[in-house]
């Protein structure tokens, strides 16, 4: 009786400590600070950290970054899953994370909103001066995936729209779907007034451009929505993309971002000849893999590495 | 500390609160959502849990029914949900129902089963039908737990509500969805400590009630047992046998 009294303290006592001690874990200031901070600036001489975004597509191509350097000797960490830019850029900057795959128009509207490059090389161009001291992007790649808005075949029939342009004949409201983040993003519904002089309504649909948000366009909840070029859902659902004659959205090629510390003569040549290696049509297909294969990263950046015989 | 202020901040920003996007009408879809849920599934488990608790039969079903229920993953289910029903209010809506079943239903037969069998006897040996002994006995003594029950579902749905953002179904979590993925975090915190404080509100009106339900007999000192005590007192021969414990 009595020891199984203080066997039910000791476990009360256990259960305090092991809440403190968790509690304690959620007090720390930051929570977007990782463990792996201590290689904050002598980049080169660690592993080489790299991040990809919460997007399957930058985590394929940041996978085939790293199989690629590993394949080459050199030692890298893998940061998959940051989250959107405005959480990783910072942590770039400050080096915890070295390595970034990027799209060059999405990447010079974050830090040049009012920019006016609008083609693939004036924005590469552009991009150049407008990034921070500290920062630096490798050769880009023939690869595009920038936002593009899609409608229907049904709703494009009906309205004979096919490009943004049209959608100032349509009569009946349109409402565009997108993540939460699309209705402060420049080329989001106040862009598309200002450049098209088109009025939307937006709903916020937080699976980016997944299959939750093309339910609600086949249901006409939404009847515009925000999906990257390079998703091979947009030919799986006949979706229609729409033309974007005044350039809206900025051109959005593959583009590796680079803390300055980490961009050795050595890395460098590998990553570019990756970027040379991957064509648009490649990139669609290695999204399909994981969309519609089911494939892990791991396994599609294999594959294609042995694809292109690069190393 | 600096962003938890931030986030009381923002909660005070008279332009975060009025019109269809601000706090007061998101707060509002939460309760909505909570109450909603909760009444449908009240609607569902009450019944069952009764019919299980009076007649003792499906007890194992209902016990590992309940348990399976609780083991769903919410945000899994509500974009299962969402892919058939669409996005919009429903999917949300029929996932909180789901999520407060279990405990609502757990509530219900444990009421019932925790009534002790003599009195249910005895309201038997009175001449009372199963009707007056589920409607004058189980019901008003099992009612604690049953409460008990339902506070925990409006607990655990009134927390899980700010899901229903996810498939654009509205409530607390648009802004700490859409303060994550701009890195307003005063936002995302702001919202988070409406909802905690909604749980919390809701919490203690729910330990108040659960508290007035309970039937005035049992709250009633217990009567002492008069008849069965002797009048003198009885020899007892040898030691406690207890001594020394």
């Amino acid at each position: 009786m009595f020891t199984a009294i203080k066997k039910g303290r000791l476990v009360a006592g256990l259960v305090v400590v092991s809440a403190a001690v968790a509690l304690a874990g959620c007090s720390s200031s930051n929570p977007l600070d990782t463990a792996s901070t201590s290689s904050a600036s002598g980049a080169a001489s660690g592993p080489i950290v790299i991040g990809s975004q919460a997007y399957y597509s930058n985590e394929i191509i940041a996978e085939i970054y790293a199989q690629a350097l590993e394949a080459n000797g050199i030692e890298v960490t893998r940061q998959f899953n940051i989250g959107q830019r405005d959480a990783y850029l910072p942590a770039l900057e400050s080096g915890e994370v070295q390595l970034f795959p990027e799209y060059t128009g999405n990447l010079l509207q974050y830090y040049d909103p009012s920019t006016t490059a609008k083609t693939s090389d004036d924005v590469f161009a552009a991009l150049q001066t407008a990034l921070p001291q500290g920062l630096e992007v490798l050769d880009q790649s023939p690869a595009t995936d920038q936002d593009s808005y899609n409608v229907t075949k049904a709703f494009s029939d009906a309205n004979g729209v096919t490009s943004l342009a049209d959608l100032s004949k349509v009569t009946t409201p349109i409402t565009l779907g997108g993540n939460s983040e699309l209705q402060t993003r420049p080329y989001g519904p106040d862009g598309l007034k200002s450049t098209y002089g088109v009025t939307v309504g937006f709903t916020p649909i937080e699976d980016s451009g997944g299959p939750l948000t093309i339910k609600a366009l086949n249901d006409n909840t939404v009847q515009m929505v925000n999906i990257y070029s390079a998703d091979p859902n947009i030919k799986t659902s006949g979706l229609v993309t729409l033309a974007d004659p005044k350039g809206l959205f900025l051109a959005s090629n593959v583009v590796p971002l680079i803390n300055s510390n980490s961009a050795t003569p050595e890395v460098v040549s590998i990553i570019n000849k990756v970027s040379a290696a991957l064509t648009a049509a490649d990139l669609v297909d290695l999204n399909s893999q994981s969309v519609n294969d089911q494939q892990s990263a791991d396994t599609i950046a294999k594959n294609w590495l042995a694809k292109v015989n690069l190393f | 500390m600096n962003l938890f202020f931030d986030g009381i901040a923002w909660i005070l920003d008279s332009a975060n609160q009025g019109g269809p996007g601000g706090w007061i009408a998101r707060l509002g879809e939460q309760l909505a959502y909570t109450f909603g849920a909760v009444a449908i599934a009240a609607v569902i488990a009450v019944p069952l849990g009764y019919l299980v608790g009076h007649t003792g039969r499906g007890r194992d079903l209902a016990v590992s029914l309940s348990g399976g229920f609780r083991a769903l993953p919410s945000l899994g289910l509500l974009i299962l949900l969402g892919l058939g029903l669409g996005i919009g209010f429903r999917a949300p809506l029929l996932t909180f129902v789901i999520l407060a079943i279990p405990p609502i239903l757990a509530g219900a037969y444990a009421g019932f089963e925790a009534i002790d069998r003599k009195t249910i006897d005895a309201a038997r040996a009175l001449g009372m039908t199963e009707l007056q002994i589920v409607g004058r006995v189980e019901v008003p003594l099992g009612l604690p737990l049953l409460i008990g029950g339902i506070r925990s579902g409006v607990l655990q749905v009134v927390a899980t509500a700010t899901l229903a953002a996810y498939v654009s179904g509205g409530a607390l979590g648009v802004f700490i969805f859409e303060g994550f993925s701009t890195r307003n975090y005063a936002e995302a915190l702001g919202a988070s400590i409406l909802v905690t404080v909604l749980a919390l509100v809701l919490e203690g009106i729910f330990a108040l009630i659960q508290r007035l339900v309970v039937p005035r007999g049992v709250v009633a000192k217990e009567p002492t047992e008069i008849r069965t005590r002797s009048s003198r007192p009885v020899a007892v021969a040898g030691l406690p046998a207890q001594e020394g414990k």
